[in-house]
């Protein structure tokens, strides 16, 4: 193959980048509630030795990793139903416990999925009028009193549509409760000025994630780091 | 002194329940789902019923018996996103849904079980779920009134237990069992084991058995309640 015929390095899954980046988001003690689908791969990015406690609002407070089926524990899972194991110095409680937790300041960092997010850091993860709207669990305390509030999401819908918007269209899960947005194209902020740049994904431009954008893109001053 | 023996067959036990009851179930998924005492409801052919339960669990399993044959008439959940059947219910109308954030549903159970008739909140203010609420100001601050949650009846999953109704749970099966068995007039459970008066230590206890009516051995520990594999 001829030099001029090489094709620029595109990331080989770039979810598993966001991912990837996403996971060092927590910082070493933090209490940390991950939601529902994408945002619980973030585990197998935490070594053993990495100290967190994860926190799953079904009643557990250090949550280890998950089991295949035949190691199950028929009394021990997640708030999405998947069966984990229990690590040194986990406990078990209830559901009013639970949100007690989480209402009060105890919970440092939440990171969720989301259908939408506008740029004054509105979500709405919860339902689509008509098509989807299963109730929202335990998304609104997790949303509207975690200490921050990050998304992980695909940047666009199936359809190519941005998920990141001017303003919500869909039903809120919390209003203003986003801080950070990590996409497969990007690191976002949510300031007072909107949506502000910080990271492209390997191989994504300004420009691309600008187009990708449903809301003014802002940047910094100086280089964008990429992950 | 000795403490009374609470020990029923949980036929007698759910023979007990009217038509047109409101019971709470406790569980989250399956675990400290009362499948038994559940399936024993249906069997009864208990009707036009109102539940109070976090989820609705899957189609063909617990509470799902009692929505697929037309006996509940409201739901009062937060999620019901695991059974399809139960959203085609409420989409056409068969039944009637309330949801409500998850940690408030504890929290409306556990006034109604601690004897106080309402809590304050700013949660869902900011969205559809606080349509229709009383607003209140409390030191400045805009809150939402949210009513507390008592049942006829609770029926509740334990792991072990003893005569009176003392109760100890295990691991996520714990959820919202704890404050339902504290919320409604008559209070069924379920055990897994029964141990003799004294086999629970007082430490071991978490759901005082002064607050349990009825408690119902389990015979076996069956399929539903195993893994689930998907």
């Amino acid at each position: 193959m001829s030099a001029d015929k090489i094709v620029p390095l595109k990331p080989a899954d770039p979810r598993g980048r966001m991912v990837a980046r996403a996971a060092r988001e927590i910082a070493p003690g933090m209490v940390v509630n991950l939601g529902i689908g994408l945002p619980t791969q973030v585990v197998d990015h935490l070594g053993p030795d990495f100290p967190v406690c994860l926190h799953t609002e079904n009643g557990m407070a250090g949550v280890g990793p998950t089991l295949p089926h035949e190691l199950a524990d028929r009394n021990l899972i997640d708030a999405g139903g998947a069966y984990v194991s229990p690590i040194p110095g986990c406990s078990y409680f209830d559901s009013a416990t639970s949100f007690a937790l989480v209402r009060s300041g105890r919970l440092d960092l939440t990171m969720l999925g989301a259908f939408e997010v506008a740029e004054n850091g509105d979500l709405a993860n919860w339902k689509i009028p008509g098509r989807f709207s299963p109730g929202a669990g335990g998304a609104i305390e997790l949303a509207q009193k975690a200490l921050r509030v990050v998304v992980m999401t695909t940047h666009c819908d199936r359809k190519g549509n941005p998920k990141l918007k001017r303003r919500c269209t869909l039903p809120l899960t919390a209003a203003g409760a986003v801080m950070r947005i990590f996409t497969d194209l990007a690191v976002i902020d949510v300031t007072p000025a909107g949506f502000t740049l910080r990271e492209c994904a390997q191989g994504v431009s300004v420009a691309e994630v600008t187009e990708a954008t449903g809301a003014p893109l802002h940047l910094p001053e100086g280089d964008i780091p990429t992950f | 002194m000795r403490l009374s023996d609470k020990t029923c067959a949980m036929a007698e036990a759910v023979a007990a329940i009217p038509d047109g009851a409101t019971v709470m179930v406790g569980g989250f998924g399956v675990p400290g789902t009362p499948f038994a005492l559940l399936a024993e409801l249906a069997r009864q052919d208990k009707r036009e019923l109102t539940l109070i339960k976090n989820d609705a669990n899957e189609t063909g399993t617990g509470v799902d018996l009692l929505i697929a044959s037309g006996r509940v008439r409201r739901l009062i959940t937060t999620h019901i996103g695991l059974n399809a059947n139960a959203i085609a219910a409420m989409n056409e109308g068969r039944i009637e849904v309330e949801f409500c954030a998850q940690g408030i549903l504890a929290e409306r159970v556990r006034a109604g079980g601690a004897g106080l008739p309402a809590l304050l909140t700013d949660i869902g203010m900011q969205t559809e779920l606080s349509a229709g609420k009383q607003i209140v100001q409390v030191d400045g601050r805009c809150l939402m009134v949210e009513t507390a949650l008592r049942a006829d009846v609770a029926l509740i999953h334990a792991d072990r237990a003893d005569p009176f109704g003392n109760l100890a749970y295990r691991a996520t099966a714990r959820n919202f069992n704890p404050p339902m068995a504290m919320a409604a007039t008559t209070v069924i459970a379920e055990a897994e084991v029964l141990l003799p008066l004294g086999g629970l230590a007082p430490d071991e206890v978490e759901t005082p058995g002064v607050f349990v009516d009825h408690l119902c051995p389990m015979a076996e520990i069956t399929e539903e309640y195993g893994v689930v594999r998907r």
